[in-house]
């Protein structure tokens, strides 16, 4: 399963009991310029994560 | 008739240094601040005129501000009437004192690029990148501040800012946040919450800005004619990206606080727990959960801000019919009606919003933990002010953020002051005289024109010193000392 069908079918069941099919067409839309999105970030993220996140520290702050 | 609503922002950065956690934050602070590649005059901040340690309650301890040497060592006032400096272990943008929230979001806003210019130079300088986030804390306990300062008149007591002002800031809580994974500060666990500051807020009211952090904080320092004015210090913002946000950050609470002088807020809503609901309201993202009031019942935060705006909407079409206060009602209509309604639809407006649909989206795709290290990175890069590396300015770029303003007119926001406050003054001074000014603070430039005496120009009304009183006779002026004879005369 592509990581696109995958979160179609993650967002499908969590909204399943109330989403009319109108707002399925919309939020598939979304779900497609999100992926693109997270294409996007994914070049620029923070190559080690948790090295940076162990590192940023900031003390003194008001 | 309220007092005209002079407003602005000042903003500690995070500061990080590649390849050097063991940086030493104050020194790599100065760097920055001294990196700035823009029109600045290094200057002498004025401490004796200050004084963070009077209390707006009546009592106080003057020398406060003055036991610390370290905060006052690098200090700079730029072409646009802002304050560069380094405040401790944060470099510090302190944004001119504007007109009006329209024109506060401009220069909050230039104050990220102060700081993204001054970030290039100093990793150019040093050999090491340092990179620098507009947000206010590490996910580990350490908080620092985004404060907004509002003019009052002298006449408000303080006990009704007090009453009046906590369940708003409680509350606007819901459309301020710039989000955030975790919790800290001991509070009760969560995957995200809707704002960076709600869980270090543990009094009600207080002096004290970095310990015990209170909901209101007294400090009495006017920035101006003591007589006439006061000057709230607001500290439990966040710092937002989003131009909308800060828009309605700025608006609605120099809406609350000129009709509180007014004396056109009904009732104080006022809260039985204010800094339990502080916190609460943060970790809230269903917006349901109500707040006891003290009088009995309950309300949601978002029940009570569609109270103030109910009252606010009718306030400025009585007192206030002004474009920028018809746009705030606009926006404000339509975001606490989104968040009734469709929250998610706020991604182009609310940080946290935006930032919820973003890790959300992670969460679906890669099967992410909310506590997982990459989730915790891209919460800390939102907030970059590099425009390839800053999440939030990819959003922007992308066009699925909407903003206020273009890149053209924050970037000519770095180097020009605001028209219609003594900023204008401040700022032109510091592009045209800038071998001449050795000291300044907000209400006083003091200039060296060669004589036996330095100069001190005071400032005491925010509004004067504006384009239309000193522009042509700045323009006319060939050096400070004429400036100065013409002052005078």
């Amino acid at each position: 399963m592509s990581d696109r069908e995958r979160s179609k079918s993650r967002d499908k069941g969590k909204d399943e009991a109330e989403e009319t099919a109108e707002v399925t067409v919309e939020s598939d839309t979304d779900i497609e310029a999100l992926d693109d999105l997270l294409d996007e970030i994914d070049e620029v993220l923070e190559e080690n994560a948790e090295e940076f996140v162990k590192n940023y520290v900031q003390k003194g702050g008001q | 008739m309220a007092i005209h609503k002079v407003l602005g922002t000042e903003t500690e950065y995070g500061i990080v240094v590649r390849g050097d956690p063991g940086f030493n934050p104050a020194a790599a602070s100065s760097l920055v601040v001294n990196s700035y590649p823009g029109v600045r005059v290094k200057v002498q901040w004025s401490y004796e005129e200050e004084s963070p340690g009077r209390d707006a309650r009546g009592f106080g301890h003057d020398t406060y501000g003055l036991i610390d040497s370290e905060g006052a060592v690098v200090n700079s006032v730029l072409a646009n009437g802002a304050r560069l400096y380094v405040d401790h272990a944060h470099p510090e943008y302190s944004s001119p004192e504007s007109y009006d929230p329209l024109e506060a979001v401009l220069y909050d806003k230039a104050g990220e690029r102060v700081m993204h210019k001054a970030a290039v130079v100093a990793s150019e300088t040093s050999g090491r990148q340092v990179s620098l986030y507009k947000n206010n804390s590490d996910g580990k306990g350490n908080s620092y501040g985004a404060h907004e300062n509002y003019l009052l008149s002298r006449e408000t007591p303080f006990g009704d800012v007090i009453r009046y002002a906590t369940p708003f800031m409680v509350t606007r809580q819901i459309f301020t946040g710039a989000g955030k994974v975790g919790k800290e500060n001991n509070r009760p666990d969560v995957d995200f919450q809707i704002t960076q500051r709600a869980d270090f807020f543990e009094e009600q009211v207080g002096l004290e800005t970095t310990l015990k952090r209170p909901i209101i904080n007294t400090r009495d320092e006017p920035h101006g004619d003591p007589a006439r004015y006061r000057r709230l210090h607001v500290i439990i913002g966040d710092a937002n990206l989003s131009e909308v946000q800060v828009f309605l950050k700025l608006g609605t609470t120099a809406l609350m606080l000129a009709a509180l002088e007014d004396g056109a807020i009904p009732d104080p809503l006022d809260l039985l727990d204010p800094v339990e609901a502080c916190w609460q309201v943060s970790h809230d993202l269903s917006l349901c959960r109500p707040i006891q009031l003290d009088g009995g019942g309950s309300a949601t935060a978002l029940e009570l801000q569609g109270r103030y705006l109910e009252w606010f909407a009718k306030y400025v079409e009585k007192e206030l019919d002004e474009p920028v206060w018809n746009q705030l009602i606009e926006e404000w209509e339509r975001t606490l009606s989104l968040l009734e309604t469709e929250p998610m639809q706020l991604a182009d407006t609310l940080d946290w919003v935006a930032k919820k649909r973003l890790f959300e989206g992670y969460v679906a795709r890669d099967g992410l933990e909310w506590s997982s290290a990459k989730l915790r990175a891209l919460d800390l890069q939102y907030h970059d002010v590099d425009p390839e590396k800053g999440l939030h300015n990819r959003l922007v770029a992308r066009g699925e953020m909407r903003t206020l303003y273009t890149n053209q007119q924050v970037e000519d926001a770095v180097s020009t002051p605001p028209q219609r406050t003594r900023a204008y003054f401040r700022g032109r001074c510091v592009s045209d005289f800038p071998d001449s000014l050795v000291a300044a603070n907000w209400d006083s430039l003091v200039f060296d024109v060669g004589g036996s005496h330095l100069k001190r120009v005071p400032m005491m009304e925010p509004l004067r010193g504006n384009a239309e009183r000193v522009g042509a006779l700045l323009d006319e002026a060939e050096d400070a000392a004429d400036l100065l004879r013409r002052l005078e005369g």
